[in-house]
Order: C-alpha cells, then structure tokens, then sequence
C-alpha cells in the first residue's frame, strides 16, 4: 500500500530496483566481462599501465587465440574432456534411468529411504575420496590416464541423476503403463519401449547435467592426472598455462571463456529442472 | 469364482515380479555407488589409522598416531580455523545477498532472461575458469580493481594492496570468490520458493494493509525459510569441503592463512605423498557432512508427514 501511493515514490523505487539489479549483475558478470577484454587485447596494451585498461588502446587482436590452439595443448584438452564427458553420460544414463524408474515405480517403503539415501551420497565430496582414490586407481593400473576419469565421475553422476529422474518418472501418469501392459507389454516391456521414449526431456537434463559436472570436475583431474597431453580443460588450463613465471593473460581467458560460455547458455535453458531437483521435499 | 482364483493367482505373480525387477534395475547403480563411494570411504578410514605413504605397496596399522600428531600440529588448527571462518562468513553473506537478489528478481520487468542469464554465469561456468579470471582481476601488478579505485580517488597514490598476498585481504578475496560462485545457485533456489508462494496469501495480506516490511518479515521470510535452509545447506557442503578456489587463488599462502582442510588434506597427501595424514586430515570434513544430512532427513521426514 505504501509502495504504490505517489508517482514520486513509484519512481524511487524503480529505480532502487535498477540500482539493487545493477550492482548485482556487476559483480557476477564482470570477471566474464574482463576475460573477454583480456581475449582480444594485445599483450603491450595489457602490460601498459598508461591507458584505461576497460579499452583497447591498441587494435584487438585475435593473435592470444592463435597461441592457445596452435602453441598449447588446449585442443587436445577440449578433445579428452569431451571423450570423457560423453563416457561418463553412457554409464550415467545406462545406470541412472532404471534406477529412477525402479524408485519411481517398482520399490515400497524401502524405496522412499533408499532414495534419500543414494542422494545423502552426492554430498560426499571428493576431497574425502581422493585419497583412497589415488591408490585404487594406481592398483587397477590406470593412473595418468582418462580411463581412471570415466570410471570414477559416475560415482557423483549417478546419484544425483538417479534422484532427478525418479522425480520425472513420477510425474508420467500410471495409466500409461497400465495401458501398455494391458496391450500385452511385461513391465519391463513397457518401461523400455513406452516410458523411456516419452521421458526424453528428462533424459536430456540428465545428459546435461551429468556433462557439465564433468566439464567442471577438478579435484579428481589433478590429483589422478600427471601428464599434460591427458588433461581435461579444467585442469589442463589453471596447472599448465599458469605454471612459471610468465602468464599468458589473453591465451588463458581466452580459454576461461570458450569453455564457460557455451556450458552457461546451454545450463540456463534447464536450471529451472535442477532446482527442482535440489529443492524436492522442500517445495511442495 | 475360478476366475477370481485365477486373476489373484495372476495378480500374486505379478506382484512378485515387479519386486525382483524393481530390485533387478537398481541393483547395478547401487553396486556401483557402493563400489566407488562407500568401499574408498571405508578405506579412507582405513588409511587414516596406518602408515600409508604414495611409494610403499605395505602398510601397517598405527592406531589412533595420524589423529595425535595432526593434533600437534598448528597448520592443522590454523587449517580448520580457515575453514570455518571461509564457510560461515561466506555463506552469511551468500544468504543475505540471495534474498535480496531473489526479492528484486521475483518483478517482471524486460531483459529478464539476459538478467538472469548474466547472474547465473558464476554457477554455470567451469568453477576452476571462472576463478582464474579473478586471478587476473587480483593480478598483483596489473589489478584492476586497485586501477579503478585509483581513478575514482578512493585509492591514494600510495595505496596498492596486494589482494593474495596480504593475509586478511587473502581470507577476505577468497570469501569474495565463494560468494560469487555461489550466489546464483543459492539465488535460483530461494526463487524457486518465492514462487511457490500462493498468490492468495500476498492478496490476503495486501487487502489487511500489510506494509512492506510486514509483508517480507511476517509473511515471505517464514515461508521461504525451509528452501532457504537448503541453499544454505548445500552453500555450506560445497563450501567447507571445497578445494578449488583456494587452490587456483592462493594455494594456502600467504603463511598458510587461506589453507583450509581439503587444501590441507590435498598439499599432505597427494603432493606431500603422506596419504595416511591426507585421509586423517580430510576426515575432519566428515562431521560436517553427517551434520549436513542429518538435517536433510529431518526436512526430508517432514515433507513426508505434509
């Protein structure tokens, strides 16, 4: 009521509204904003501390790209995550979905505590893991190697996936199975032939989901990962091109925002589904 | 009647194969989840108690020895202290700034989406990318926060501070960061509750005359406070077991006076090569988890009873 009475003071607070928002956005955006103006700088405008560094003194140019593809092993690092991140979304998707659909569906009471208790492992951090991690990995043979990546990222994949998609499954009406099965489909039948294809949108937040959590993987990364042409890019820019003395500022913000650019316009179209999934139980 | 007996004979099989198949389609996903989160965590244990180092293939059990001699040593409390201190300040003020960003985000107003887009950047961007750009930003030479607070005049000509390499500006550049990092997700998730508020009560309440203020304290905070509980429960997991920013920023310096436990617990056991105080250190994480959880039950239990 008091809000809304004058014009004067609708005025006021639209624009604490713009200011609020602003200052906000400022502070989110702006490293995003500065790695962009480092990209394309060259690197005597970069080091020169007369001009005003939000401008380009001299001309853009696109020759600290050039050195990120041609002069480090960045390629090769955006080729091994996506190898591992596709990987990771197979197993994730072959364990998860009948996993979901069976807590969705199949199980009782016990159902209900075994689903909280396959979320409670997500939040099991890899900073206790790691450890023991080193030493299974060195036993099977696979340290400095991405194989050792694609069988240990499910284990944070799985259980939130699976908690994601037993949301999804119970929001598919029943009588759709029932429906099936009467047209003579087992259960099982009318899981993989007639649930399954109907819950793409489900699956594909899993699939998202699943990859950028391996885009952003770190802590496993560095401490299984030795040799440099087996980085993922997590990992392979902030130890290899910020190692010496000598920072090659424009190459790694290049590298900073070709990665985190795409993953934020394909996050922002699901994260609405992964909040949901966050918040089930606390919003009803 | 034959028909009943043969429909619950039929029903009965029936029931029982959804069973062993519910059991069948989960199995592999738990085996796995046990396999590689429950086995390494019993081992950690494990470790924590023996002389496990990165070049020996033996090992001995010690007992309670890692657990005393980290108690001895002062970079092992000072270590603990930071986390504290990273984790409570941080999400403090994640909380604090998330509500207010979810109050001025629940308006309509155009641009919405590339608002929300921009804000949400920090989450959504590699975690170990985006604080790199900070390290840039923190650059001891070229920061351009000391520039433009220079130009503006809040900086006199001899003032330079050294973001990462002073010790309280250290702690409070790294809180910065977590802040930043993870006030989106917070932000999106006490929306989430925002919206979920029915709009019958905001009616009821603006038709009593209830002010703004009445509105946010009386009404908006204690309905949003159980989604605001889980922001702040994942904000503190993330935060207290986290290893990144302190890693790409400061790794612990200066003086060890950013070192947190999973720092700590990485600088021992993996590059130091001691993986038994590694896994003892990283243990001390552990009370804080089932602290975590046990709240997530108890919220879980009672959205059952609701």
């Amino acid at each position: 009521m008091e809000m809304t009475s004058t014009p004067l003071r609708r005025w006021l607070s639209r624009g604490g509204h713009f200011v609020i928002l602003a200052a906000f956005v400022t502070f989110c955006a702006f490293p995003f904003y500065w790695m962009l103006i480092t990209t394309f700088k060259d690197t005597h405008d970069l080091i020169s501390t007369t001009g005003n560094p939000f401008l380009f003194n001299n001309p853009p140019t696109l020759e600290n790209l050039r050195v990120l593809f041609v002069d480090t092993q960045f390629g090769r690092w955006l080729i091994n995550t996506v190898v591992v991140g596709l990987s990771v979304v197979a197993i994730t998707l072959v364990l998860a979905v009948p996993a979901g659909y069976s807590l969705a569906r199949l199980a009782g009471r016990w159902g209900q505590q075994l689903a909280i208790g396959i979320f409670l492992t997500y939040l099991i951090p890899p900073t206790i893991l790691f450890i023991p991690f080193s030493r299974i990995i060195g036993a099977f043979g696979l340290q400095d190697s991405l194989w050792s990546l694609v069988l240990v990222y499910p284990s944070f994949t799985v259980p939130f996936c699976t908690w994601l998609l037993m949301g999804f499954f119970k929001t598919i009406p029943k009588d759709i199975e029932e429906a099936a099965m009467i047209d003579g489909l087992s259960r099982f039948g009318a899981f993989f032939k007639v649930v399954v294809p109907i819950s793409m949108p489900g699956l594909l937040t899993v699939v998202i989901f699943a990859f950028t959590l391996v885009m952003q993987e770190f802590v496993y990364a560095l401490t299984f990962i030795t040799s440099s042409s087996q980085y993922t890019v997590s990992v392979g820019v902030p130890t290899f091109l910020v190692r010496g003395d000598v920072y090659f500022w424009g190459s790694l913000m290049g590298a900073c925002l070709i990665v985190s650019i795409p993953i934020a316009i394909i996050y922002n179209f699901f994260v609405d589904r992964f909040v949901a999934g966050f918040t089930v139980g606390a919003i009803k | 009647m034959s028909a009943d007996v043969v429909r619950a004979r039929g029903l009965r099989r029936f029931i029982d194969d959804e069973r062993w198949l519910g059991r069948l389609l989960i199995a592999p996903a738990v085996i796995y989840i046990v396999a590689l989160v429950g086995f390494p965590f019993l081992l950690a244990i494990y470790y924590s108690l023996s002389d496990a180092t990165v070049g020996s293939r033996t090992l001995h059990f010690v007992g309670l020895r890692n657990f005393r001699l980290i108690m001895d040593n002062p970079t092992f409390w000072e270590s603990l202290r930071n986390a504290i201190v990273f984790t409570l300040v941080s999400q403090v003020l994640v909380v604090v700034l998330a509500k207010i960003l979810a109050l001025a985000l629940n308006k309509n107003f155009r641009g919405k989406w590339l608002v929300r887009f921009l804000i949400l950047l920090p989450w959504v961007a590699p975690i170990s990318l985006g604080v790199i750009g900070w390290l840039w930003i923190f650059d001891p030479v070229y920061s351009i926060i000391n520039w433009g607070m220079r130009a503006i005049g809040v900086f006199g000509p001899d003032t330079w501070p050294i973001w990462l390499g002073q010790p309280k500006l250290a702690m409070a550049s790294v809180i910065m960061v977590d802040v930043w990092r993870l006030l989106p997700l917070a932000t999106v998730i006490i929306l989430a509750g925002l919206s979920s508020i029915p709009q019958d009560i905001n009616d009821a309440a603006a038709v009593d005359g209830a002010g703004f203020w009445r509105h946010l304290f009386r009404i908006t905070v204690p309905l949003v406070m159980p989604i605001m509980l889980v922001a702040l429960l994942f904000g503190i997991v993330f935060t207290f077991t986290d290893m990144i920013v302190i890693f790409v920023l400061t790794r612990g310096g200066p003086y060890d006076t950013t070192q947190v436990l999973a720092s700590y617990a990485f600088f021992t056991g993996i590059q130091g090569g001691d993986l038994a105080d590694g896994a003892a250190i990283s243990l001390f994480l552990f009370p804080v988890l089932v602290g975590v959880a046990a709240l997530f039950l108890t919220m879980a239990r009672r959205a059952e009873v609701t």
